[in-house]
């Protein structure tokens, strides 16, 4: 820049402005949809996962109205059976691998480098290409509506889903969606772990990383352990349906017991995959709104990770009406019943981090403790279910249905509408609103508690999961329209959110850098944030780093406001 | 520590509301429970089940209470107000050990429980003296299959197919048609009756809720499980469907098992033989009409 020299009106000369960093060209800053599109930014790639998860989630949600509709009564004839198959299996699919696990990547790729003093993610680009693998994923799959959709269910069971029983595109398309969703989660997940592992603020020792980091780095570790099992699975059952091999087929020597291993490898750490980051964005709003600390970070921590642990080893105990040998049975039980101490340790941390506390009633604490009241029901079924003589009687019926929505909707999507309140502000500068936000949560509690928790009376009294119909037996259409208000109460609690997210975007109160006078290093930085995310890396010295600035500034303002005014 | 700073009033309605709940369920009898308990009252093993389930649902509801309660009075109690401030408490270390010990105590509990009670829900009964005169079984090698003390019980085979249950009764002479059914399964009470599961295609399950649990049928698997239906049952008819997702028709592959007193079981058993027979008489017949290349009928 040439500026010439500039006389002032009192004629002194100044010294023409010379930049500090001298460039030889300047690429200026993409706009519009190319910001996004060609975006390395991990908040961009973080807002992109969580907006394309909630999209997948409202067409998982409408699945799941069409399922509760069908069966809200006895004998209807809304669905047939070739479309109610495929709906469910889409509504698993979805709700697994497209909102779930993409939204907890995508509140993992915005915060958790935030929360360490990072600037961005270890490998950007790489960043950018697993969400492009998730969105690609999601569409081939989807795509799948125009060619036949898949209809064997969600775990995809050989010999069902080999090519002599389903013939078509559908379990195809869920072979190439477990394949790109795959290669998307574990590329994020190394990513996750090189990030964690090296640029943490100067300061952050592992025992000053926030709970939700702490999770997010379990998270990525179980996706690393459990994605190629799948990954293997789905190419012998994609080589037995179209290349001639017979692995899954017991007629030519194959063997149907083993897709079921190798899905439920896959398959039950990735239960502790959607739920992990949930847990650590619980822990992550209980201290804020309680004004304490967490209770326990290292009981906490720990307790996470032999979750993670024994999460690994107790895939066969969705096997236990398989023909099995008892002690392998035995086995399963007995693992799956010592999940119960650390999740038991987990409650309780979190319960007394509100005791003593003064707890502030805002809207991601009601989703917090939501959580933690259903989860708790949730956990307890799951001993029922781990206990395999009991097991042969809930098996496959809708007390499974119950006891794993009661995990996974008032557990991880709970957890996750605690987080989007929660870091709404920090993601658009805006607050939510308040009253909606209430609103929404009584309408969801209140629901989701009447879809499911008369299931599992009919799971106990004989109704089986997955049938397009029933005859009117016993108490079940009764109980069966009964869950389907529920399950349309819920779905206008979640619509309260939607408008509310849609509204405060634009006429939300500004938000400010530390709206809830938080614990963590994203509070510390502008909302939202600068692309560079920090001026100055603050060193961390404790767990709650952002309370030590906040009384660091107090100390200083006092002492400036003592020292004499100098005249 | 917090549990203890609880105050007592609290801690007795706990344990009252605990006490209340468990002696309700353990007095309630088991058709009134059948909102929260598994179906019962076919076959010992599912009595059984439905014992060991009921254990659980107390312990299990003790937790929800304790932990609830728990939850809700600290929301209740240390709700934010003017002039209260939070604890800065970071942890106890006591607590913790103590929670683990006793969670882990009630899982402990738990097992032993399960297994305590596991001989009777997986091991069948003799056959009563008034049941349905049986063989001895052959043991199948390599499988679950568990058989009665005395070692004889009437075998059945079940075979699963999209959609629908076959039941082959296995007369142990191979020079004669095995009796067979589709759908209706026909059992005699006071006897032990073992299933053998298998299916011919895609993955089924056997599941008749007042008979026990559900035994997957696996195609190139044999699964076993047995059920024994009380003397005072006969001709009742127990309802039941595949439980394992097997394609479109999933939902109406249904099954009935039908008890009948020994004595009209040996009946039934007869007129499917002379009807097996018959018809096996009728098709000769035929057959030799076609070789003869006369005209049918």
């Amino acid at each position: 820049m040439a500026a010439a020299d500039v006389t002032t009106k009192t004629g002194e000369r100044t010294l023409p402005k010379v930049p500090l960093l001298t460039t030889s060209s300047v690429e200026r800053p993409l706009t519009g949809w190319r910001a996004w599109v060609l975006t390395t930014d991990h908040k961009k790639i973080g807002l992109m996962y969580i907006v394309a998860a909630l999209i997948f989630f409202v067409l998982g949600g409408v699945e799941a109205l069409l399922i509760r509709t069908q069966l809200g009564t006895p004998d209807n004839t809304l669905l047939d059976p070739h479309t109610y198959n495929s709906i469910l299996t889409m509504h698993g699919v979805t709700m697994v691998f497209l909102f779930v696990i993409p939204i907890m990547a995508g509140f993992g790729n915005y915060i958790a480098p935030i929360q360490i003093g990072a600037r961005d993610m270890a490998f950007p680009k790489l960043n950018a290409l697993s969400f492009w693998f998730f969105l690609a994923g999601g569409i081939v799959f989807y795509a799948s509506l125009f060619f036949g959709a898949p209809e064997a269910g969600w775990t995809m069971y050989a010999p069902l889903s080999d090519d002599a029983f389903t013939p078509g595109f559908g379990t195809d398309a869920f072979i190439f969606l477990a394949h790109l969703t795959g290669i998307s989660s574990l590329v994020g997940s190394v990513n996750f772990v090189v990030t964690i592992a090296n640029m943490r603020a100067p300061g952050m020792g592992w025992g000053r990383m926030p709970i939700f980091v702490w999770t997010i780095l379990i998270y990525a570790v179980m996706l690393i352990i459990a994605l190629p099992v799948i990954a293997v699975a789905v190419t012998l059952l994609l080589t037995d349906r179209h290349f001639g091999t017979h692995f899954f087929d017991s007629t030519q020597g194959g063997d149907p017991m083993l897709w079921q291993h190798l899905f439920w490898f896959f398959g039950h750490p990735e239960v502790y995959i959607m739920i992990i980051p949930g847990f650590g964005i619980i822990s992550e709003v209980l201290p804020v709104f309680s004004r304490k600390p967490v209770f326990g970070y290292k009981a906490l921590a720990a307790a996470t990770a032999s979750i993670a642990f024994l999460g690994t080893l107790v895939w066969a105990h969705h096997m236990f009406t398989t023909p099995s040998p008892t002690a392998v049975l035995v086995f399963f039980m007995i693992g799956s019943f010592l999940i119960g101490v650390p999740t038991g340790i987990k409650l309780f941390n979190w319960i007394f981090t509100m005791y003593h506390g003064a707890i502030e009633f805002k809207t991601p604490l009601l989703f917090a403790c939501g959580f933690l009241s259903m989860f708790l029901i949730g956990g307890i079924t799951g001993i029922f279910l781990a206990t395999f003589p009991v097991d042969w009687q809930l098996h496959d019926s809708y007390f499974v249905v119950a006891h794993f929505h009661y995990v996974l909707v008032g557990g991880a999507m709970f957890s996750i509408t605690a987080g989007l309140y929660y870091w709404f502000p920090k993601f658009t500068g805006r607050m939510m609103g308040e009253t909606l936000g209430k609103w929404s949560f009584w309408f969801m509690f209140i629901g989701f508690n009447t879809t499911f928790l008369v299931q599992h009376s009919l799971g106990l009294s004989g109704m089986p999961r997955r049938i397009y119909e029933y005859g009117d037996y016993g108490h079940w259409a009764t109980l069966n329209l009964i869950s389907t208000i529920g399950a349309y109460t819920l779905a206008i609690g979640l619509l309260l959110s939607m408008i509310n997210g849609y509204r405060s975007l634009k006429n939300g109160a500004k938000a400010g850098p530390d709206p809830w006078r938080a614990n963590t290093l994203e509070w510390f930085i502008p909302s939202p944030p600068p692309a560079h995310n920090f001026d100055i890396i603050p060193t961390v010295r404790s767990v709650e780093p952002m309370k030590d600035i906040r009384q660091e500034v107090a100390a200083r303002s006092q002492t400036a406001s003592e020292e004499p005014a100098q005249a | 520590m917090p549990l203890k700073t609880l105050p007592t009033g609290l801690r007795k309605a706990f344990a009252a509301a605990a006490v209340t709940v468990s002696a309700t369920l353990l007095l309630a009898d088991s058709a009134s429970a059948s909102w929260i308990a598994p179906e019962t009252g076919g076959s010992p093993n599912a009595d059984s089940i439905h014992s060991l389930y009921m254990i659980l649902l107390v312990t299990g509801l003790i937790v929800f209470f304790a932990v609830e309660g728990l939850l809700v009075y600290t929301l209740w109690k240390f709700k934010a107000s003017r002039g209260h401030e939070a604890k800065q408490i970071h942890g106890d270390t006591r607590l913790e050990i103590g929670l683990t010990a006793g969670s882990a105590l009630i899982v402990i509990i738990l097992a032993i429980v399960s297994f305590m009670k596991l001989g009777d829900i997986r091991n069948p009964p003799n056959s009563d003296a008034a049941g349905f005169p049986t063989t001895k079984v052959v043991a199948d090698p390599g499988t679950n299959q568990k058989i009665p003390k005395d070692g004889k019980a009437l075998t059945i085979k079940v075979t699963a197919f999209q959609y629908g249950f076959r039941f082959t009764y296995d007369d142990g002479d191979p020079s004669t048609q095995d009796v067979y059914a589709y759908r209706d399964l026909y059992a005699p009470t006071n006897t032990t009756v073992l299933l053998s599961i298998t299916s011919q295609d895609v993955n089924h399950a056997w599941w008749i809720p007042k008979l026990g649990g559900k035994f997957d049928a696996v195609n190139g698997f044999n699964n076993w499980t047995w059920f024994k239906v009380p003397g005072d049952l006969a001709g009742t008819t127990f309802r039941g469907q595949c439980a394992e997702l097997c394609g479109r028709n999933h939902a109406n592959m249904t099954a009935s098992v039908h008890a009948l007193s020994p004595s009209d079981f040996a009946k039934w058993l007869e007129d499917k033989k002379t009807q097996l027979a018959e018809s096996k008489d009728a098709a000769a017949k035929q057959r030799q009409l076609i070789d003869a290349g006369k005209p049918l009928g």
